[in-house]
C-alpha cells in the first residue's frame, strides 16, 4: 500500500544552504535518512532545525543544494513529495473551532480516503481520545491536543513523517505519550524524521542522531557511535538520587491519562456524525 | 493536483462555514455598526438632512450595505491570519491537496458572510420603514453589485490576512474602508459639500456604486452610472486579486 519508491534511501540531503537576507542558516547540509526507524535532529535553538524541516516539506525554497523525500526532488516534484509526507509542525496544527473527530474526518476527506468517519473513529480510539472526540479542540489539554496533532498527520498511512520539536512545551506525561506514539509508529515501519533540542528526547528515541551546529551537520552516526567519540567510560560508584522527573512521575502514575479524569464532561463523540 | 481543485475547494469551504456557523458572533459584530449607524443617522440626523428622497432611511440604505461588506471584511483577513498563525495553514500547503483551494475556500466564505449580514441589515432596515417598488431584475442587479463589490474588498483583505504581524494589523485596514462611504453621497447629498471634497465625493467608487443601487431601488434610470460603478468594481477586484496572489505566491513558495 505504502508508495515506497524502489529501495533508495528515505530522504538525501546534499549540500543543502539557505540564508535570510544576510543571516546564513543553513550552510551546507549534507545527510541520508535510511527507511523505517527514526532519525532525530539536534540542535539548540536557531540551529535551522525547523528551516530543514519547512524545506524538506516543500514549505520553503531553498537557495541551493539537492532535496530528495522518498526519491522525489522536493524543487521539481513537490506534489509528489506531499502525498509521501506528513508534516506535524513545532505547533500544533489543529483547528480550533472544529472537534477532534471533525480535524481528522476533513484530513481524511482531503486525502480522499474511503469512509473518513472509520478512519476517524479508529484514530481517535489509537489515541485514547474517543470520549474528548465530539468536543471541540480548543478544550483540549496540550497534550491531547498534541496528540490529535499526530493523529491526523498519520491520516492516509503516509511513508515519512517529519515532526519539529514534537514535545516541546509539553509537560512531562505528555512527553511520554508522545514518545509511545512515535515509537508505535516507527515500529509500523514508517519512516520518522524528528527535530528535537532535547538531548534525552533523541536518546530515548533515535536510532540514529545528527547534530545540527550553526548551519552544518556536525556529527551523524547511532547513539552508540556517538558514545565512542567521548572519552571511554570509568567504573564510579555513586549514589542514586531520584530526579525530580521520575518522583513526579511516581506521585502522578505516568501511563494515567490523565485527561480522561481531568475533563468531567460526558462522552458526546457520537454527536458530530 | 489541479483536478482536485474543486474537491478540496469545497471540502475547505464547509471546513469555515462551519467556523462561522459555531460564532454567529462574528455576523452580530459585523452587523451591529452598521445598524447602530442607520438607526443613529434616521432617528437622530435624518429629519435635518434634505435629500431627494421622501424617507431617509431609503437614500441612505445603500451606503449602509457597503459599510457592512467594508466591516465584514476585517473577518476575512482576521480568519486567514489566524489559520496562518495556528500552523493549519502550513498543514495544508504540506499535504498532497490543491494549494490554492486553501486561499479560495477563504474568499468563498468571506462572500457567504457578507451576504448573511447584508440580509440581516436589510431585514432591520424594513423594520425601520425601508420599502422598495424594485421588481426581481432590479434586486438582481442589486446582489450582483453586491456580490462584485464584496468580492472586490475580499481580495484587499487577503493581502493584510497574509502579512500582518499581529491581530489588530490583520483588521485595522477595514477602517479607512468603512469611513469611504462618509466622503461620498451615501448619507448626504455632495450639492452642499465645499469643492475639493465634492470632487472627491463625487468621483470616488462608493458613490457610483451607492447611486446605482439607490436608482435601482426606486426604480429610477440607473443611466451611465452603472457602468462606472461596475468598472470600479471590477477594477479593484482585478488590482487586488493581482496583488493577493502575489503576495500568496511569496508566501508558499
Amino acid at each position: 500500500m505504502r508508495g515506497d519508491r524502489a529501495k533508495g534511501p528515505a530522504i538525501q540531503v546534499e549540500g543543502l544552504k539557505k540564508s535570510y537576507k544576510t543571516l546564513q542558516v543553513l550552510r551546507g547540509v549534507d545527510f541520508d535518512v535510511a527507511r523505517g526507524g527514526i532519525f532525530a535532529l539536534l540542535g539548540s535553538n536557531g540551529a535551522g532545525k525547523t528551516t530543514a524541516v519547512r524545506i524538506l516539506s516543500t514549505l520553503l525554497k531553498a537557495d541551493a543544494g539537492t532535496v530528495r523525500v522518498n526519491g522525489f526532488d522536493v524543487a521539481t516534484q513537490a506534489a509528489q513529495v506531499r502525498g509521501s509526507i506528513s508534516l506535524t509542525g513545532q505547533f500544533a496544527a489543529v483547528d480550533e473551532i472544529l472537534t477532534g473527530r471533525e480535524n481528522l474526518v476533513l484530513v481524511a476527506r482531503l486525502r480522499r480516503l474511503k469512509d473518513p468517519g472509520r478512519v476517524a473513529d479508529d484514530l481517535l480510539a489509537r489515541f485514547s481520545l474517543t470520549d474528548a472526540g465530539g468536543r471541540r479542540v480548543s478544550t483540549y489539554s496540550g497534550g491531547m491536543r498534541r496528540r490529535i496533532d499526530i493523529a491526523m498527520s498519520l491520516i492516509g498511512d503516509p511513508p515519512i513523517i517529519f515532526l519539529d520539536e514534537p514535545t516541546t512545551g509539553l509537560d512531562p506525561q505528555a512527553r511520554i505519550e508522545v514518545w509511545q506514539t512515535v515509537k508505535e509508529l516507527a515500529g509500523r515501519g514508517t519512516t520518522v524524521l524528528l527535530t528535537t533540542q532535547y538531548l534525552d528526547e533523541a536518546e530515548q528515541l533515535a536510532d540514529r542522531i545528527a547534530i545540527l551546529h550553526e548551519g552544518r551537520i556536525i556529527v551523524n552516526g547511532t547513539l552508540e557511535e556517538l558514545r565512542k567519540m567521548l572519552p571511554p567510560a570509568k567504573v564510579e560508584y555513586i549514589e542514586k538520587q531520584p530526579t525530580l522527573e521520575e518522583i513526579f512521575l511516581a506521585l502522578v502514575g505516568p501511563t494515567a491519562k490523565h485527561e480522561k479524569t481531568a475533563n468531567s464532561e460526558p462522552a458526546q463523540s457520537g454527536a458530530e456524525r | 493536483m489541479r483536478g482536485h481543485f474543486l474537491g478540496d475547494t469545497g471540502l475547505l469551504l464547509g471546513r469555515s462555514l462551519r467556523h462561522i456557523s459555531r460564532s454567529a458572533d462574528t455576523i452580530i459584530t459585523t452587523t451591529i455598526m452598521p445598524i447602530a449607524m442607520m438607526l443613529l443617522f434616521v432617528y437622530v440626523f435624518g429629519g435635518a438632512i434634505r435629500t431627494s428622497s421622501e424617507s431617509y432611511v431609503n437614500y441612505m440604505l445603500p451606503g449602509i450595505l457597503l459599510i457592512t461588506v467594508a466591516s465584514g471584511i476585517a473577518y476575512t483577513a482576521f480568519r486567514l491570519f489566524t489559520d496562518m498563525k495556528s500552523g493549519i495553514f502550513e498543514r495544508f500547503q504540506s499535504m498532497p491537496i490543491s494549494r490554492s483551494s486553501v486561499l479560495w475556500a477563504h474568499v468563498l466564505t468571506s462572500l457567504v458572510a457578507n451576504l448573511i449580514s447584508l440580509v440581516v441589515v436589510v431585514l432591520v432596515a424594513l423594520l425601520m420603514g425601508f420599502r422598495s417598488s424594485a421588481g426581481m431584475a432590479a434586486w438582481l442587479a442589486v446582489g450582483g453589485i453586491l456580490i462584485l463589490f464584496t468580492l472586490a474588498l475580499t481580495w484587499i483583505a487577503v493581502i493584510p490576512g497574509l502579512t500582518a504581524k499581529s491581530v489588530d494589523g490583520a483588521s485595522a485596514f477595514s477602517y479607512p474602508l468603512i469611513f469611504l462611504p462618509f466622503l461620498s453621497s451615501a448619507f448626504v447629498p455632495t450639492g452642499t459639500m465645499p469643492g475639493p471634497v465634492r470632487a472627491f465625493a463625487e468621483n470616488q467608487p462608493v458613490t457610483s456604486i451607492v447611486n446605482t443601487i439607490r436608482a435601482l431601488f426606486t426604480e429610477q434610470p440607473v443611466g451611465t452610472g452603472i457602468w462606472t460603478a461596475l468598472a470600479w468594481c471590477v477594477g479593484i477586484l482585478i488590482v487586488a486579486y493581482f496583488f493577493a496572489m502575489n503576495t500568496y505566491r511569496r508566501k508558499i513558495s
